[in-house]
């Protein structure tokens, strides 16, 4: 099914019984929620390091503008060129022009949620640029011609005899039992990769404004690799990333690999200064920055900026319970789960994602999880009350029928003791104890549940009864 | 929010009952419950007879207007009140939580609502966190229950030792754990209607869990989420139930007189 935020009821739907998908969901976030856990219990005070990282990313968001203008200066001082975007699509024709200006034809990225939200791969692919992914997670995703289902664990939804599969099928591999023998077959592949690559590209979990330093962090080298030995790199970064100083990042780096893999640190922490200097014998001898804004800009200006302090974890994916239910593809959105429940409609049209906010019980579990804790709850239903009227008439008539109901008490009574007549009506003539159909538009409720039937005597009555008459 | 610091204790003050809309209509006895324990403690129990409901039905679904016409019948009702308890996290938390923040243009309700908010109790937290107390006195023959955290008393209210300590003082009862007890149950307010499919597959695994659990019954603290699960136990006819605390103190206070 097409990427769109507007089918998402229809695809959990689908989701909800694909029991393989199950299956791979319910390892991939039991496991990375349970790390995440336990690896955030060792510190002495977690909750004050959470409230230290929040702190440091909305300090960060309020001189938001001041601290990008600061970053650009001292990424052209290091000697790199910056470039912004004000939407995809010129984020997509500045890295179209660099490719243009130095001849580039093979590039390798690692991972990057910002080039997958601006659409980048099919625009190079157009070009007759080769870009190949070389994080193992997205790279399964472009060799299934699929996308990624979690910010962090792209291929959360595959089992590993999926890959197996796919890899016998693309890249020429021989049967191989163990996912660590899969691992060195594409690793092997990568390598020819790397070595032809003209330029290279990532993405950015930090920029840190006092050095003009872009920081990724990854588990693989690949971003090493993608990174260092091409002759040509671009970063993409969204413009939400950037911090004011190197202190703030020793607090997020103590969160980010905590959160998102459940590991105190990652394998690698990559900083990227601009292009290789006289002295340095590697590296590369350009070095890009294109910063992208393609909505944010316009979240900043809203009750929503605090969305713009997440640094993608994806710790509320694993911990949300809808998640762990329909997966990652089901949000029609590059950032699924509750954040991408907020950033989706807030970034790019309420209305064109409509469903993402009501895909939530409100049970909170997200903002527990989240290492910046970001209201993602309270957000939710701020969006859900822009939305209240795209619910249907249905909706917004019954609400109004319940509203005076309740404001008004003698209604309230009348109506609890006609629920009980009909409740009590019905279950005489079908002889259960329970309801077993509610009328529409509540019969969705008795699809997986019983009801039961209201009370013979309120509380109201009893109180009248045993309180109020003696 | 409210600044819990600031919050006047409800010590020595009569109690006005917020017993919620669906403990009203739907299960009155566990209202009943409330009132005969806080009368077995000798603490003046009132029952304001214009209250609805507390309007989170309304507010969570984005219709805000109507919450707060909703919400205002609440503060109408409860304005001569000195604390207001209620048998739930939930309600409990939509006052203290969310009134400040659905009345924040408005001057005088916003006064109104915050004042309510300083007052308002979940019934477990009213005893423990409000008056000190952990042992009510019941006693009940031996049995194992294991609680269900609901997720607004949990994560909106902080509510989980509460209920425990109170449950664990009854003589004769053992708590033990429920796998996954801080698990949404896929309840949800309307999200149980809107998109049962996915809330019914929530409740598939909170069903599992309590099949597993030892537990001869479940307790929680909400009857919305209580409701959910016992509605998803009865279809697939799963003999275990689960029981609202307040409930299960009252009978362990009737077993005693016994």
């Amino acid at each position: 099914m097409a990427m769109n935020p507007k089918n998402f009821v229809q695809s959990a739907t689908i989701a909800i019984e694909d029991i393989t998908l199950q299956t791979a969901l319910e390892r991939g976030t039991s496991n990375a929620d349970g790390r995440r856990r336990q690896v955030m219990a060792e510190l002495d005070d977690p909750y004050a390091l959470r409230m230290q990282g929040r702190h440091a990313k909305l300090r960060a968001l309020h001189d938001l503008p001041d601290l990008l203008e600061q970053m650009e200066r001292n990424v052209i001082a290091n000697g790199g060129h910056v470039l912004w975007a004000a939407d995809a699509a010129e984020a997509r024709q500045h890295i179209l022009n660099i490719c243009r200006k130095h001849d580039l034809k093979r590039g390798v990225k690692s991972k990057s949620m910002v080039t997958e939200e601006i659409e980048l791969l099919p625009a190079l692919e157009a070009a007759g640029i080769r870009m190949v992914e070389t994080d193992l997670g997205e790279y399964i995703v472009q060799l299934a011609d699929d996308h990624p289902s979690h910010i962090v664990m792209p291929v959360m939804h595959r089992t590993k005899d999926e890959v197996r599969e796919l890899f016998m099928e693309k890249i020429a591999m021989p049967y191989h039992e163990e996912a660590s023998e899969m691992t060195a077959h594409a690793r092997k592949t990568l390598r020819e990769e790397f070595l032809n690559a003209d330029f290279g590209m990532s993405g950015g979990n930090f920029m840190i404004a006092e050095t003009g330093t872009v920081v990724i962090v990854t588990n693989e080298g690949n971003g090493r690799l993608s990174t260092g030995m091409p002759p040509v790199h671009i970063a993409v970064v969204g413009i939400e990333k950037i911090i004011p100083t190197w202190e703030d990042f020793a607090t997020l780096i103590q969160l980010l690999p905590r959160s998102a893999t459940g590991q105190r640190l990652t394998v690698y922490v990559n900083m990227f200064n601009g292009p290789a200097r006289i002295d340095e014998p590697d590296g590369p001898q350009e070095f890009y920055l294109v910063l992208v804004d393609n909505g944010r800009s316009d979240v900043y200006a809203s009750e929503y900026v605090e969305a713009l302090a997440c640094i993608r974890c994806g710790a509320c994916l694993n911990a949300c319970p809808v998640y762990q239910t329909v997966g990652g593809h089901s949000y029609g959105s590059v950032y699924s789960g509750p954040i991408g429940a907020i950033v989706t409609p807030a970034m790019w049209g309420k209305e064109r994602a409509s469903p993402l906010p009501f895909a939530s019980s409100l049970c909170g579990a997200c903002k527990e999880a989240c290492p910046v804790e970001i209201n993602i709850p309270d957000m939710l239903i701020a969006l859900r009350r822009d939305l209240a009227k795209t619910q249907g008439p249905v909706w917004e008539l019954g609400m109004k029928a319940w509203r005076f109901g309740n404001a008004h008490p003698l209604l309230f009574e009348m109506g609890g003791k006609f629920a009980s007549k009909v409740t009590h009506a019905y279950m005489q003539s079908t002889g259960a104890d329970k309801l077993d159909t509610l009328p529409p538009p509540l019969n969705g409720w008795t699809e997986h549940r019983d009801f039961p039937p209201f009370a013979e005597q309120s509380f109201h009555d009893w109180w009248r009864q045993n309180r109020e008459d003696k | 929010m409210v600044d819990e610091i600031l919050r006047p204790s409800p010590r020595h003050k009569p109690v006005s009952l917020f017993v919620t809309c669906i403990v009203d209509m739907v299960y009155p006895g566990t209202g009943v419950s409330v009132v005969e324990i806080l009368e077995h403690l000798d603490i003046e129990v009132r029952f304001p007879m214009g209250q609805t409901c507390c309007g989170q039905p309304a507010f969570n679904s984005g219709f805000h207007d109507d919450a707060r016409a909703v919400a205002k019948q609440f503060l109408t009702a409860f304005a001569d009140a000195e604390v207001i308890v209620a048998p739930s996290g939930s309600c409990a938390s939509m006052v203290r939580h969310y009134y400040p923040q659905l009345f924040k243009d408005d001057a005088e309700w916003y006064d109104r609502a915050t004042w309510a908010a300083s007052m308002t109790w979940e019934f477990t937290e009213y005893l423990v966190d409000g008056l000190g107390i952990t042992d009510i006195g019941a006693k009940l023959p031996p049995m194992t229950v294991a609680f269900h955290h609901a997720c607004h008393g949990l994560r909106l209210m902080g509510l989980k030792n509460q209920a425990q300590q109170l449950v664990e003082n009854i003589d004769g009862v053992t708590v033990t754990e429920l796998e996954g007890y801080d698990q949404c149950c896929g309840f949800g307010g309307l999200f149980s209607v809107k998109m049962p499919q996915i809330s019914g597959a929530m409740l598939r695994d909170k069903i599992e869990h309590i099949k597993a659990c030892d537990a001869d019954m479940i307790l929680t603290g909400d009857c919305s989420c209580m409701t959910q699960i016992n509605g998803g136990l009865s279809r697939n006819q799963v003999e275990k139930h689960v029981t609202h605390i307040a409930d299960l103190l009252a009978r362990g206070l009737k077993h005693n007189d016994q």
